[in-house]
């Protein structure tokens, strides 16, 4: 029962964010345009409140924060998976181009098929895996050189990531006024027109997709020991590294098509989780989880409150806090903060 | 400029050979920008319209009030970008150095945001001082930060460095703009490209970017030693640090002068440079000139082809040199690590 061991010594910290988010949460529930007090979310709750408090609740506060908490997981998780996959601590779906990717696929939907069925939630997250997966394996080709080197792939990424970019201008300029301004506000990564459907069209992929990376712990706790390692102990690595490359692309696509361009959660939540708990995947993973949900709640709290009565986009306030983290990470870090 | 005697031996390969074809070639794309657009020009006209102004045709008009500003912009624009990038690859020994990856150019942006948020309507000066300001403070930034990193000056470092300083500077523009509500204003000036170029601005751009490309040329010969390896270029005896000095001028002049008239273009610093070597070798006072030229043909053609594959709505041109742009990064993150 080596896992249950490690699980239970991290159990510390996953009482701490757990309840960290059920505080946070309440918080935010009773923060924002209409203060509402913490009696009377509970009198909500229970079903005795005005309809003015049911409608700010359940139509508009709670949607919105419940996506963010699953965007939040859904995203450190997808980071978690390609930091241990490539054995690179900078590698990040936002960095590496894959949620451009994601971005890309669901604006030429938007394009092409403006209004008609297909752009319903539901099939959106199906686009934007499709994009995703797609640049996922494009990086993962073209920084193929007798096997994957970190540096390598971090650059390759970044230039996927700008082409990305230009195209998605390029479509944006040709679309009519109404489409621009749906794929504007949606790609600065804004969960305001959060609604429940959006949110039913990203449970399922979560719901799925967390157990199974969860269950990949072990072949990532492997991979860190090194490619000869791995082998020698019985893992098929190129297989292992293509399925898991996959489950991430899943994770930022299905994220991506809801929130929008979110950058940097899946680079900061593994990597405070490893510094809390260490590099152990199978506590790491679920950790991870946790400070990215965390971490995007206290984002979404941010960006409507500190500026209020106008609501910064959450993918604005995620990339304030998080590129000062990425440049401290580059300075500190010795040997390349690769684990080579 | 004296002509070496050894041309006659190094016939068709000598640098200067290079530089006169480019040359030719700027004056043709030059003729073309004028000519090609919404409303063709053919060269009689053209031709009239500069000996014998009549106020009265429009097409006369065409040309002086919005063909020849625009032209003139693309071309200085482009010779500034590229120099700035090849100054910036010799005082950093880094390939990946380019005014756009590294932040510059987006914070500038971040000023220019800033002086619409607070002036609301600024003169044409006081944006440009503006920019100047932004990019000044990146261009230190990244400097200091390539510094104190412990990796100095390593490709991936300081394009990582640039992703971070580059998405925190975009972020905040946008919060900025939208808080102050000129979203609209600041988001057309960033993709505006050239379209909106007057003579006031020309006028501008001229001067200083002469300025520029004098400083740079000044410390061509110094900035090959230094390309060297800063062990080499000080046991010759020569100043790294005056020289760094001059060279961060130069490059926060061009590329500010550059984002204050054409919003962000990227990836020109980045692609000539290592083209022009290919041709010229790598002797700065060759590369520096020829990088001139072969940037303003650059810009020069991505500008008629930005007018002409979607007329008549402009495509951006930032989105057409990130397109030629990016097979080159990935050119340079693929290839094996070889000093520039």
């Amino acid at each position: 029962m080596d896992w249950w061991l490690t699980f239970s010594r991290a159990m510390k910290w996953f009482l701490i964010f757990v309840f960290l988010i059920i505080f946070i949460f309440i918080i935010s529930l009773s923060t924002g345009m209409i203060a509402i007090s913490f009696h009377d979310i509970l009198n909500t709750l229970i079903g005795n409140g005005t309809a003015k408090q049911e409608l700010v609740l359940f139509q508009l506060r709670l949607p919105r924060m419940i996506m963010a908490l699953l965007i939040g997981a859904g995203l450190a998780l997808s980071g978690a998976i390609l930091q241990g996959l490539s054995r690179n601590s900078l590698a990040d779906p936002g960095i590496l181009g894959i949620n451009a990717g994601a971005g890309l696929t669901v604006v030429l939907c938007i394009y092409f098929l403006h209004g008609k069925y297909f752009t319903s939630p539901f099939f959106l997250p199906m686009f934007a895996f499709v994009g995703a997966l797609t640049i996922a394996i494009i990086i993962y080709i073209l920084s193929w050189q007798k096997g994957i080197e970190p540096n390598r792939l971090l650059l390759v990424g970044i230039g996927i990531n700008a082409l990305c970019g230009a195209l998605l201008i390029i479509f944006q300029m040709k679309m009519d006024p109404r489409d621009f301004q749906k794929a504007t506000i949606w790609l600065t990564g804004s969960i305001w027109g959060a609604q429940w459907k959006y949110v039913w069209a990203l449970v399922p992929w979560i719901v799925i997709l967390l157990p199974i990376s969860f269950w990949q712990a072990k072949a990532m706790n492997i991979f860190q020991l090194g490619e000869s390692v791995s082998i020698a102990l019985g893992v098929h690595v190129e297989r292992q590294r293509r399925f898991l490359l996959c489950i991430s692309a899943a994770l930022a696509g299905a994220c991506v098509a809801v929130g929008g361009g979110i950058s940097f959660v899946g680079l900061l939540a593994p990597h405070l989780a490893r510094r809390l708990i260490g590099p152990n995947y199978y506590s790491l993973l679920p950790l991870s989880a946790l400070i990215g949900a965390t971490l995007l709640l206290v984002a979404d709290m941010i960006g409507k409150n500190i500026l209020a009565p106008a609501d910064i986009p959450i993918g604005v306030v995620t990339s304030i806090i998080g590129s000062p983290y990425l440049i401290y990470m580059l300075l500190t870090r010795k040997n390349s903060g690769l684990q080579n | 400029m004296v002509i070496p005697k050894n041309i006659l031996k190094k016939g068709f390969n000598h640098p200067i050979t290079w530089c006169i074809t480019g040359s030719f070639l700027v004056f043709l794309s030059f003729l073309l920008s004028v000519g090609l657009g919404a409303v063709a020009i053919p060269l009689h006209v053209l031709i009239d319209a500069i000996v014998s102004f009549q106020p009265d045709n429009i097409k006369h008009q065409l040309v002086w009030e919005v063909r020849l500003p625009r032209a003139f912009a693309a071309l200085f624009i482009g010779a500034a970008l590229a120099v700035a990038g090849a100054i910036m690859q010799g005082v950093t020994r880094n390939p990946l150095a380019d005014p756009s990856i590294i932040g510059v150019t987006q914070g500038a942006g971040l000023a220019i945001a800033l002086c619409f948020a607070i002036l609301s309507s600024g003169s044409y000066w006081m944006l440009l001082g503006w920019s100047f300001v932004g990019s000044a403070i990146a261009s230190i930034l990244i400097l200091v930060f390539s510094n104190i990193s412990k990796e100095k000056f390593s490709p991936v470092t300081i394009a990582l460095a640039g992703v971070a300083l580059s998405t925190l500077f975009s972020a905040l523009s946008t919060g900025i703009a939208l808080y102050f509500q000129v979203a609209q204003d600041v988001s057309f000036w960033f993709s505006g490209g050239l379209s909106g170029t007057k003579w006031d601005h020309v006028y501008i751009l001229i001067p200083i970017v002469l300025i520029g490309l004098t400083l740079s040329l000044w410390i061509s010969r110094p900035l090959t030693l230094l390309s060297l390896g800063e062990e080499t270029s000080i046991s010759l005896g020569q100043s790294n640090h005056k020289t760094r000095v001059i060279g961060l001028i130069a490059v926060i002049l061009l590329s500010s002068v550059a984002v204050s008239i054409a919003g962000t273009i990227g990836f020109i610093g980045l692609i000539i440079p290592h083209i022009v070597r290919l041709f010229v070798g790598h002797e700065y006072k060759w590369i520096l000139p020829s990088s001139a030229i072969a940037g303003a043909l650059l810009l020069l053609t991505a500008d008629v082809l930005a007018r002409m594959i979607n007329a008549p709505f402009e495509t951006p041109v930032s989105a057409i040199t990130a397109i030629l742009g990016v097979p080159i990064l990935l050119h340079l993150a693929r290839r094996k690590r070889r000093s520039i």
